[in-house]
């Protein structure tokens, strides 16, 4: 009956075309839009998690308090031991310190004193070695503009856009002046080795980014940190996994009574991200629920205006002896044959745009320069394993939940008025 | 007797505030002075100590040397009018601070670069009433309110407590034009320098920040030197 049914689908245009049109815009539209949107949240939390707040990051709790003040007068002390308990505790993740700094940037003229001088916000990596995996991490071997990364103690990596308002060539000196730890003045001349831009405003205002050594030298840091950062296996953040790994690490080394002890937070409780992360937990299901119930009322019209065209068709059945359930049967197959059509034609349309969307994202770093958090400046579309599902069962549900609706017409009709009705 | 107290008690209170600020100035304020301070910054984790020698002109020109610790043993400021220039041995480099950073604090202190260079004549900055007098560590003191007259002022108010017998302030709250309290200031210490009654430990709390505040100690002062004009130059600063 499958292949009859089917034949016919493929034969009366008229019974197919519309419906399955229906089915596969709006599974494409499910697909391209959960795509884009799973490929937006993602780098939002990929860019944050790898510029500041890690998967998990360890502070100290008064530093956690008055983070946005840079309060490293309040970091994390025997920084080394703890990073190898969380090493040892935490095996499958990578542990990596920062320490995030203000300051002035201090350019000399050729007497050595102020020709011009800017706000620094300034990162201190571990760049020297590798094996961090900082420099992926933060993607700085795309950011460079010009010269290279620092090889050697001393040199630092500043914002293009700094370099370019005030002439800072590579190659040049400036001094970084602020405070120390401990809250001494703090000056360090350093050589720029490079120019940087991330596309963020909140990077490329005045960046400054140096190794770990430097800063520790400049800042009087020694065996200290303003955080630790934590990344789960895979580079893929994990709610749940990071919630276990920070309730665990808190039990045993968190001290509440103990403003210096060190607390750790996770990515979705740092930076607003837990909004974002939710959105994006919540936006497959959104999507999905607007597209069934959308697409329902569409297709229950559309069958209503198929069952009105096949009228006489169903009357001329049942006048032949078919049972209502039987017609009632072969109509929800139809549907599911017309939903299992639209729907794979819009998943693979659908599949098409996002995966051109992955590999050619759409620039937006025209609208994103005044933005002041962590923001892509492309936004690309992910093609996941749930693309291939997400948008071809709701399809078929609308397909069949319309015709369902729509079919139960042929219950009301009356055996005794058939003749009448079909003018025979 | 006690008629003759309660006089001497009503002609005190009967200062006007301008006759009491008049001669807070001739304590305070000087043409110039000269002299070392220990700087004790209680931070939330350790208190440092810092030791200075200090030249200051007025409020247009001061300049200061660190003698310790080693770290900042050889860090100079000089302050010439809004301009402040700190030069750092470690780096052989003059660094210029105006504008909002003399609002910074100086070596993570309670003090500000602006109030470290702070010796102008209330008289001239503020208007003052004179609300009543209170007693501080025992000492009878005229409760002053001063409200600015002119822009350039570190503080918008001041609430000063005067010691009524010796005209310096024993406790100041300074406060910013909104009302909000900035800062407040605790002198002690008060000894007999050159015919002037000068308090020369104060405490300074900077309401806005964490910590126990910071002790600036002056062991020694001079007022009305001759300090040499190449003191006040760029050039003293690399010396």
């Amino acid at each position: 009956m499958i292949k009859f049914l089917f034949l016919g689908i493929l034969r009366d245009k008229s019974r197919s075309l519309l419906p399955i049109i229906v089915v596969s815009v709006g599974v494409f539209l499910t697909v391209v839009m959960i795509g884009w949107m799973n490929g937006i949240f993602g780098d939002i939390v990929d860019i944050n998690a790898n510029f500041t707040t890690g998967h998990v990051k360890v502070m100290t709790r008064s530093y956690a308090d008055n983070e946005s003040q840079l309060p490293n007068d309040l970091a994390l002390m025997d920084v080394n031991n703890l990073t190898d308990t969380l090493r040892r505790e935490y095996p499958d993740m990578t542990w990596v310190q920062r320490i995030r700094f203000g300051g002035l940037i201090d350019v000399p003229d050729a007497k050595g004193e102020t020709r011009c001088q800017g706000q620094a916000i300034g990162t201190a990596l571990d760049l020297f070695h590798p094996a961090s995996g900082e420099v992926k991490r933060m993607n700085i071997q795309k950011a460079l503009k010009k010269g290279r990364i620092p090889l050697h103690p001393g040199e630092a990596l500043v914002s293009d856009e700094f370099a370019t308002r005030y002439h800072v060539a590579v190659g040049d000196s400036f001094t970084y002046f602020g405070s120390t730890m401990n809250g001494s003045m703090a000056f360090k001349t350093f050589i720029v080795s490079g120019t940087v831009r991330f596309g963020t405003s909140i990077m490329d205002r005045g960046a400054m980014i140096i190794d770990l050594s430097d800063a520790r030298l400049a800042l009087d840091m020694d065996d200290a940190a303003g955080e630790i950062l934590g990344f789960l296996p895979e580079n893929l953040y994990d709610d749940g996994l990071a919630k276990n790994v920070e309730a665990s690490f808190n039990a045993k080394h968190s001290n509440p009574k103990n403003e210096f002890s060190p607390e750790m937070f996770r990515l979705s409780e740092l930076n607003s991200m837990g909004q974002y992360i939710a959105i994006a937990d919540n936006m497959s299901f959104i999507m999905v629920f607007i597209f069934v119930l959308a697409m329902s009322v569409v297709l229950w019209n559309t069958g209503l205006l198929g069952g009105l065209r096949r009228y006489n068709e169903y009357g001329l059945r049942l006048a032949l002896g078919e049972e209502k359930k039987h017609i009632y049967r072969s109509s929800l197959i139809e549907a599911v044959l017309i939903g299992i059509l639209g729907s794979v034609l819009g998943t693979v349309l659908g599949l098409i745009v996002v995966y051109s969307l992955q590999v050619h994202p759409l620039d937006v770093s025209g609208m994103t320069g005044k933005v002041t958090m962590l923001m892509p400046q492309t936004y690309r579309a992910i093609v996941s394993p749930s693309l291939f599902y997400i948008g071809f069962l709701p399809g078929l549900a609308a397909m069949v939940l319309g015709n369902a609706l729509a079919g139960r017409a042929i219950y009301k009709r009356k055996t005794a008025e058939l003749f009448k009705e079909l003018e025979v | 007797m006690t008629a003759g107290f309660l006089l001497l008690a009503f002609a005190l209170n009967a200062q006007d505030a301008k006759t009491i600020m008049a001669k807070v100035d001739q304590n305070m304020a000087s043409k110039n002075r000269v002299f070392e301070s220990t700087m004790i910054v209680h931070g939330k984790r350790a208190s440092r100590t810092m030791t200075a020698r200090s030249y200051s002109v007025g409020e247009q020109k001061s300049f200061t040397e660190y003698l310790s610790p080693v770290r900042e043993q050889g860090t100079k400021m000089l302050k010439v009018g809004n301009q402040l220039w700190i030069y750092s041995p470690s780096t052989d480099r003059t660094i210029l601070i105006s504008g909002q950073m003399l609002r910074q604090s100086v070596m993570g202190s309670d003090l500000s670069y602006e109030d470290m260079m702070e010796d102008s004549k209330l008289t001239e900055k503020y208007a003052a009433v004179n609300t009543g007098t209170e007693e501080i560590d025992g000492r009878k003191c005229f409760v002053l309110e001063l409200t600015a007259i002119v822009t350039d002022v570190n503080y918008f108010k001041r609430k000063s407590w005067i010691d009524t017998e010796r005209f310096v302030p024993l406790k100041e709250e300074l406060y910013a034009k909104s009302g909000q309290l900035l800062k407040r200031t605790t002198l002690s210490g008060v000894k007999q320098t050159q015919g002037r009654w000068f308090p020369t430990i104060i405490l300074y709390k900077d309401m806005l920040k964490a910590g126990d505040g910071t002790e600036f100690q002056m062991t020694s002062i001079q007022f009305d030197q001759v300090i040499p004009d190449y003191i006040f130059s760029k050039a003293a600063l690399k010396k």
